[in-house]
């Protein structure tokens, strides 16, 4: 008994010294990942990122002189529990400007918090509906799928092909990216002649596959995220099929060509510039901050600096830059944040405006192709 | 004397939850009592099936997500008044598993689970697919908040008491009935099913409307929840969740009305506590639940009054009897 009043005050000491820790010279700002969970492949590197920038604007003396403060709570991909820290960081924590979530589902179910609130949040989701309509404190810094899909598109019409096979993941990303290949279709004069999907947990799609074979498909177009597009990559290697194949920026990581292995070659993908900064011209806008990502992931974490890191960089290094021309207010942040120009980020190059909260341009992707487990830019 | 002093339980319970608010001021712990309300009511639902007439349900995510679904459709995407589209979400899925139910509560134990369990995978594949309604895994935006003469529950404060009310009348309810007749045969059915059809309950139809009333009280949880959201996604009504009511209701108390608040307070509170064990708060959070069940078997509403008399015994320098 006398060992459990023990181990129940020290309990209870550990959890106010940790409330009690706030200094009040320093800007607060929060973040909402999904660090476990499903979602997790994006959470984890983002919340990394996230510290590793905020520990290197501190490093060298913080923002006019003060220090910023990263307050951190995991969502594990669940709406209610991002809405609960949401509230948290905003009414108990007082942080002025939110970075996160990593889902677009999460972000959907904070957007009416941050409003009510009036806290400026930059999500690092892809859907293109948190930012479309505009809404007065959102902003985002994932690349829109749409853009990824007209990159591949514009490939397509100039390799003129035009029956494609779609398997998308049945998940948020799956499902978005499905809508806008189906959306963008006849734009380009692209016919879709199988329209296929399968679960995030699947471990065969050799039925899906087996259709697309029999098809007329000049070509297979695959949206999801590890692991379900290396089974589809190794899949279409055993059935013989020799279409030519394509991935989304959701696999856009050194781990999906450790997955699919010897599959994984001469596969194409948009993505960001991040996986071939060094081959970029010295001309690049992005070039220098890309190298500079890279290599603090490198010393810091010893990691692959990757795509989606990338957005948490973008999204503190965006606040930095709205701090340091305004204030440290929610609304004066926002009102920078929306003048932020050309700002060479990890993701592209951003320009916001009243009309857009989204910032990027169809340059924001490249293609790159799958040789000799190396990602190679396309030209 | 007995009813006296449960109607005194019960006012003292309603005076407590009225006046918390006043102590915590605003803030986010305002948010959170507010799903304790749901949680707790979905818990009372959950505990009038297993902890009464000891019949399981690994399903119950499912009706909850129903019953928010059909009021966020209904009214994001079709205007409907949200508190039609409420009672229409109560009836469906009151209607729907009482006639899912006679088939299915003819099974028992390990197998009535998996058949709840696949009921609730069933309800979630729903939600995930039928994209052109529900939005598919990245959600549905747009529900209204619920009004009522002028007021609109748009903030926190205001929720906390539109929630609680639900939840105590919910609450009284239950009471009421498991110290009916009702509750009687109920508890007879759990003991044994046999014996009481031998005394000439309708052990079978007993069990379906419970079952319905369950599933009824989790879809007006379901509605509450998408018009104080207002935002639904299917990640919120996965088989994770209808454990973590299972969790709640045997941390709280097994039928046990208050120990169904118990243990939705304890378990949507602890997550937001161990927050200060930053990343290794899954691990305390695990731990204290282990330790929880090994030395509290009955609950919170029974563990929490032995443990403090024991407290006091120790105090006295009485010897303690061990349990």
């Amino acid at each position: 008994m006398k060992y459990l009043l023990q181990a129940v005050t020290t309990l209870l000491l550990l959890f106010t010294t940790s409330l009690a820790f706030a200094a009040s010279s320093t800007i607060k700002i929060g973040g909402l990942f999904s660090v476990t969970g499903p979602a997790s492949f994006l959470g984890e590197p983002e919340r990394n990122t996230a510290k590793m920038v905020v520990d290197e604007i501190n490093a060298k003396g913080g923002i006019k002189g003060k220090k910023l403060e990263l307050v951190v709570y995991d969502t594990q991909g669940d709406a209610t529990k991002a809405v609960q820290a949401a509230n948290r960081l905003i009414k108990d924590d007082k942080v002025v400007a939110i970075v996160g979530p990593s889902t677009t589902g999460e972000s959907m179910a904070v957007i009416p918090v941050a409003e009510k609130e009036g806290v400026p949040l930059i999500s690092c989701a892809a859907g293109s509906k948190i930012t479309d309509p505009v809404k007065k404190w959102i902003f985002k810094t994932a690349q829109n799928d749409y853009l990824a899909v007209n990159k591949i598109y514009d490939h397509l019409n100039k390799k003129k092909i035009s029956k494609v096979a779609i398997i998308t993941v049945s998940d948020g990303f799956g499902s978005s990216g499905r809508e806008q290949l189906k959306a963008y279709a006849a734009k380009h004069g692209i016919q879709i002649v199988v329209d296929d999907t399968y679960g995030p947990k699947d471990t065969d799609m050799t039925s899906q596959l087996t259709k697309i074979r029999a098809s007329q498909a000049q070509a297979i177009i695959c949206w999801g995220t590890n692991p379900g597009p290396a089974v589809i990559a190794k899949n279409v290697r055993q059935l013989g099929i020799k279409l030519p194949l394509f991935m989304s920026h959701g696999v856009s990581s050194n781990k999906f060509i450790e997955l699919a292995g010897d599959a994984a070659e001469g596969i194409i993908l948009p993505t960001g510039r991040v996986l071939v900064c060094d081959a970029l011209p010295k001309t690049d806008k992005q070039k220098s901050s890309l190298q500079a990502f890279v290599k603090d992931c490198k010393t810091h974490y010893n990691a692959e600096g990757d795509h989606f890191g990338g957005h948490a960089w973008d999204a503190v290094m965006l606040l930095k830059g709205a701090i340091e021309r305004g204030g440290d207010t929610p609304a004066a942040i926002r009102d920078q944040l929306e003048k932020t120009k050309l700002f060479a980020g990890i993701g592209g190059i951003f320009s916001f405006s009243a009309t857009d909260h989204a910032g990027l341009g169809k340059d924001a992707f490249v293609l790159v192709q799958i040789k000799k487990k190396d990602f190679v830019l396309l030209k | 004397m007995a009813v006296n002093r449960e109607i005194i339980k019960f006012l003292a319970m309603v005076v407590v939850i009225l006046v918390a608010p006043l102590l915590v001021h605003e803030g986010y712990l305002i948010n959170v009592m507010v799903f304790i309300g749901i949680h707790t009511m979905l818990a009372l639902a959950l505990n009038l099936l297993l902890g009464y007439a000891g019949q399981i349900s690994l399903g119950q995510a499912g009706f909850f997500g129903l019953g928010a679904y059909i009021s966020g459709i209904l009214t994001a995407t079709h205007g409907i008044n949200p508190w039609a589209a409420m009672a229409a979400a109560a009836l469906f899925v009151t209607f729907l598993a009482f006639i899912v139910g006679f088939p299915i509560l003819k099974l028992k134990g390990h197998y009535l689970a998996m058949a709840t369990l696949g009921l609730g995978i069933i309800i979630y594949i729903v939600f995930n697919e039928a994209v052109e309604q529900t939005g598919g895994p990245s959600g549905l935006s747009g529900i209204p908040n619920l009004q009522v003469a002028g007021i609109v529950f748009d903030t926190d404060l205001k929720n906390y008491y539109l929630i609680w009310a639900f939840t105590l009348a919910a609450m009284g309810l239950a009471l009421n009935l498991v110290h009916s007749r009702i509750g009687r045969a109920l508890r007879a059915i759990h003991d044994s099913e046999v014996a009481a059809r031998v005394m000439g309950v309708n052990a079978r139809l007993l069990k379906v409307q419970i079952f319905a009333l369950s599933a009824g009280l989790s879809a007006i949880a379901g509605s509450l929840y998408a018009h104080t959201m207002t935002f639904i996604a299917p990640a919120s009504f996965g088989f994770n969740f209808s454990v973590e009511l299972v969790t709640m209701v045997i941390i709280g108390g097994l039928a046990s009305i208050y120990g169904s608040l118990l243990g939705a307070a304890l378990l949507t509170l602890l997550p937001e506590m161990l927050r200060a064990f930053q990343d290794y708060d899954i691990i305390v959070y695990g731990l204290l639940l282990i330790v929880m069940t090994m030395f509290m078997p009955g609950g919170l509403v029974k563990g929490v009054p032995s443990a403090l008399s024991r407290i006091r015994g120790k105090l006295q320098g009485r010897p303690v009897p061990h349990a």
